[in-house]
């Protein structure tokens, strides 16, 4: 267990972004609250999974929605807060730590604020190694671990307790109902997990890998050298595509924000267009109806020039991107992974090939 | 058709006379702190080289004064600051990610009131009437005479934001209110930004419009006359006095739109060399190319569409060192006709080496004449590189490309760079940002909800519509061109209603750019 400083606030920021694959709503307001949670004295701590005992209690925080709706309905800490005790109560348990179901986007700081303000640590893990727009979409659901209950709070105190569900997509569906009804965003608390469970079955070390991300983006900007290439060497990552955005078309349907947008090529690419499609995240990269990249390998959108992540709802018209591949959580590869995560997920009749493996 | 653009630069004040594509005569006169008399001296320079000048059919003034208010933390109004959007969004409070010193320089009066939208048009909660009252009363017994109103998803609906606006100013008379959905898009902190950024500049764009008014009417001149905008359009004066922020990015719009103009040149590099800086930009089919994403204005994060630059520390006043080719970013800005070697000063600036290397022809060049033959090399090649870096920077493919050199500065920028495939020079290259102002565009903009129509039928229509209200407004129709198409879907409303916004700009008909570039 080690203080999570200051000075890497900014860095989880950039490369939970980063992470996020287009998802995740930008983490821009969560690093705000978590900089004011600092300078009024509160601080953090970050625990490794192994550090948890077996029958340690970790809440698995979130919060959940439509990421334009982020933009404008900025979520207070409070808020999330609220859902953890909640959690507490209808359990009969006090948590010995919190840890985020998403490292990818905003959902990588919610664990920080939830734990500022309990005074709790926080794990160096999560359940996704990036962004996936639903429930049932995260290695504890891949692994069959029981799914419920759920807690969710809303700003107008409206509390919601999911105390069983048939499946994980059946949590999705009903929280999801929820989540909509109250205006595709509100904090979450999952179903709460043993540390056994996270040393088995989370994705050890996302909150380090995000920190070092960040911090490879900038210090390739303070030397002037290319961030895009900074990241691509931090994480062993490949380059896809370098143009511009030629349109976007984007529609917020079931509290997802579903698309997809034209990249025109530049350069090396002149005279080559690619497809991304999105589900809150870029799901799949294609070229002349042939897929290139498909979920779950990470399919980033970055600045060109300063390496910075776009995300799905911020795209725009003109923008000039790059776009890379990372590595997926080896557990989001496996055949049943793939059930969960893989392009049929999304309704991509595609099959998933790495391109990390040619 | 002939017209006056005028450009009010931290240093100078250009005015050019355009006489249909034809550039009449183009003069610089000092800028003053007044503004107005800089404006004045440029006029009555005009007029001299061209009496015709006082016959014209309209004036462009493109300013950066708004900018530097923010950036110098002057002139600036304190502001009443109302939220709608309780109970979300309490934990950040307004102007939270500003500059201490631009708050500080602002005194936000903040009030989170109960209201707003949800993402599909429905309230999050009825808006708190009796809460906005109470806020307008103490922002009355405050004396403070602007007011910013931002509401959660006003760009979606924006009647939270009228209704309050209409309680505000019957409480407070004589306020200035900014409404949040007037300036800006989706994204709640930045937006709120750019309206208190508007809302603090109220007086000080109402008093430099009447400014400008009165600098015509001492010069003679009766025009209508109009602001350039950010993106190369122009507003009518009395319109853009209540909107300053869409003033702030004209200065470099101008001088690459000028670029264009005099040179004929539609894809390239530009290259603004002015007293203290060269701006390096990249024209895409005549307009400057924009900056991704969030821009900062004086530190704070706004969702303007701005020209993506590089700025270099180096212009005609940067510092020499006097040991190596060091070159600014120091400057001696304005006093440069003082401090110059060759103006008798006493202070090495690149003006000097510009002289002493017969790039340049002011001053009194045998003042120079003892300065070490290296030492003018080293410099001339230090900057070749740092601006044949600046280039590459900008570019998107490894092809050479076309350079046009503009400003005051102009003739530093050495003929041959590698990366670039010729150095354009132009004749009133000086006054480009002038230019640019007085070749300003003509828009039209459609921003309404379809419905009952697919997506392509809803901006095909959308864009014919503002199409017709550009040539409406006396643009030419060959020229138009989209500069922004955006749809927002609203799920609350039946047969996939979308908001759809379109904005196309076009040259002012009968007008052609300039082919024959002098060089």
């Amino acid at each position: 267990m080690r203080q999570f400083l200051e000075s890497e606030i900014e860095p989880l920021a950039i490369g939970a972004w980063v992470l996020g694959t287009g998802g995740g709503g930008s983490p821009y307001h969560g690093f705000l609250n978590l900089k004011k949670l600092y300078r009024e004295g509160r601080t953090v701590k970050l625990i490794a999974p192994e550090e948890l005992a077996d029958d340690a209690n970790v809440a698995v925080v979130s919060s959940m929605g439509a990421p334009m709706v982020g933009l404008e309905r900025l979520t207070d800490p409070e808020i999330l807060v609220q859902a953890v005790q909640m959690m507490e109560e209808y359990r009969g348990v006090k948590f010995d730590a919190i840890m985020s179901v998403e490292i990818g986007g905003g959902n990588a700081i919610q664990p920080f604020l939830a734990a500022a303000l309990m005074g709790l640590p926080v794990v160096d893990a999560d359940a996704m190694g990036r962004a996936f727009p639903e429930a049932q979409m995260t290695s504890f659901a891949i692994a069959d671990l029981p799914m419920f209950p759920l807690t969710l709070a809303d700003v107008r105190d409206n509390a919601v307790v999911v105390a069983r569900a048939a499946s994980w997509k059946w949590m999705e569906r009903i929280s999801r109902k929820v989540c909509v009804e109250v205006g595709s965003v509100a904090s979450t608390c999952k179903a709460p997990r043993t540390g056994r469970e996270v040393k088995d079955f989370g994705i050890h070390g996302t909150v380090t890998q995000a920190v070092a991300i960040g911090n490879a983006v900038q210090q390739a900007q303070r030397e002037h050298r290319d961030p895009v290439q900074a990241i691509l060497e931090q994480e062993d990552g490949k380059l896809v595509f370098v143009g511009r955005v030629w349109d976007v078309e984007r529609r917020t349907t079931e509290g997802f924000l579903r698309g997809k947008t034209l990249i025109d090529g530049l350069g090396d690419y002149r005279d080559q267009q690619i497809l991304i499609n999105f589900q809150n995240e870029y799901t799949l990269v294609s070229r002349n109806g042939e897929p290139l990249v498909t979920t779950p390998d990470l399919i980033c959108v970055l600045d060109t020039v300063s390496g910075e992540a776009i995300g799905t709802e911020t795209l725009r018209y003109g923008q000039r991107v790059t776009v890379i591949a990372m590595r997926a959580a080896p557990i989001l590869t496996t055949p049943k992974g793939l059930e969960h995560v893989g392009p049929r997920a999304f309704g991509h009749d595609v099959n998933f090939k790495s391109v990390f493996q040619s | 058709m002939k017209r006056i653009g005028i450009d009010v630069g931290g240093t100078n004040t250009d005015a050019v006379l355009l006489d249909a594509k034809r550039v009449v005569a183009g003069v610089k006169a000092p800028t003053t702190a007044d503004v107005m008399s800089g404006v004045v001296a440029s006029l009555q320079k005009l007029k001299t080289a061209a009496p015709q000048a006082l016959d014209v059919s309209a004036i462009m003034i493109g300013t950066t004064h708004f900018t530097n208010a923010v950036v110098e933390r002057r002139n600036l109004m304190r502001v009443g600051v109302i939220r709608i959007c309780l109970p979300t969004c309490a934990s950040l409070e307004p102007l939270c990610d500003w500059p201490d010193d631009l708050r500080a320089a602002v005194v936000p009066m903040s009030f989170l009131v109960a209201g707003g939208t949800e993402y599909d048009g429905r309230d999050i909660v009825p808006l708190d009437e009796g809460a906005i009252r109470e806020a307008a009363m103490k922002i009355r017994d405050a004396g403070i005479g602007a007011v910013a109103i931002t509401a959660v998803f006003s760009p979606l609906r924006n009647d939270f934001e009228l209704r309050a606006k209409e309680i505000i100013e019957e409480v407070c008379k004589g306020v200035l209110v900014t409404c949040s959905h007037e300036v800006g898009r989706i994204g709640l902190l930045e937006r709120e930004n750019v309206t208190v950024l508007n809302a603090c500049l109220g007086k000080h764009g109402i008093e430099t419009v009447r400014a400008f008014k009165n600098a015509l009417w001492v010069a003679g001149i009766d025009a209508p006359f109009y602001l350039t905008q950010n993106d190369g359009t122009v507003l009518q004066a009395d319109t853009a006095a209540r909107f300053p922020v869409f003033s702030f990015a004209s200065g470099p719009t101008n001088s690459m739109r000028g670029a264009a103009f005099l040179s004929g040149i539609e894809d390239g590099v530009v290259c603004d060399v002015g007293g203290t800086t060269s701006d390096i930009g990249y024209l895409v089919k005549g307009f400057p190319r924009e900056a991704n994403s969030v821009v900062k204005i004086g530190g704070v994060r706004t969702l303007f569409r701005m020209p993506d630059l590089v700025s270099l520390g180096i212009g005609g006043g940067s510092l020499i060192a006097e040991k190596g080719p060091t070159v600014g970013p120091e400057s001696v800005g304005f006093r440069l006709p003082q401090s110059a070697l060759v103006f008798g000063g006493s202070t090495l600036t690149m003006t000097d080496i510009g002289v002493a290397a017969g790039l340049m022809d002011v001053g009194d060049k045998s003042l120079v004449s003892h300065l070490d033959r290296t030492l003018v090399q080293a410099v001339l090649k230090s900057v070749r590189e740092r601006l044949e870096d600046a280039v590459d920077q900008m570019k998107t493919s490894p092809e050479n490309v076309e350079l046009i050199a503009v400003g005051g500065g102009a003739p530093l920028i050495p003929e041959i760079m590698e990366g670039v495939s010729r150095v354009v020079h132009l004749e009133h290259g000086g006054v480009a940002n002038a230019v640019g102002a007085a070749s300003a565009m003509i828009s039209g903009e459609v921003d309404q909800i379809a419905s009952g129509v697919d997506r392509d039928k809803a901006l095909a229509d959308a864009e014919e519509l503002a199409r017709l209200r550009a040539i409406e407004g006396g643009a030419d129709e060959t020229t138009l061109t989209i500069v922004d198409i955006e749809d927002v879907p609203i799920a609350y409303l039946p047969g996939n209603a979308r908001r759809v916004r379109v904005r196309v700009v076009g040259e002012i008909a009968g007008w052609r750019p300039q082919t024959d570039a002098a060089e």
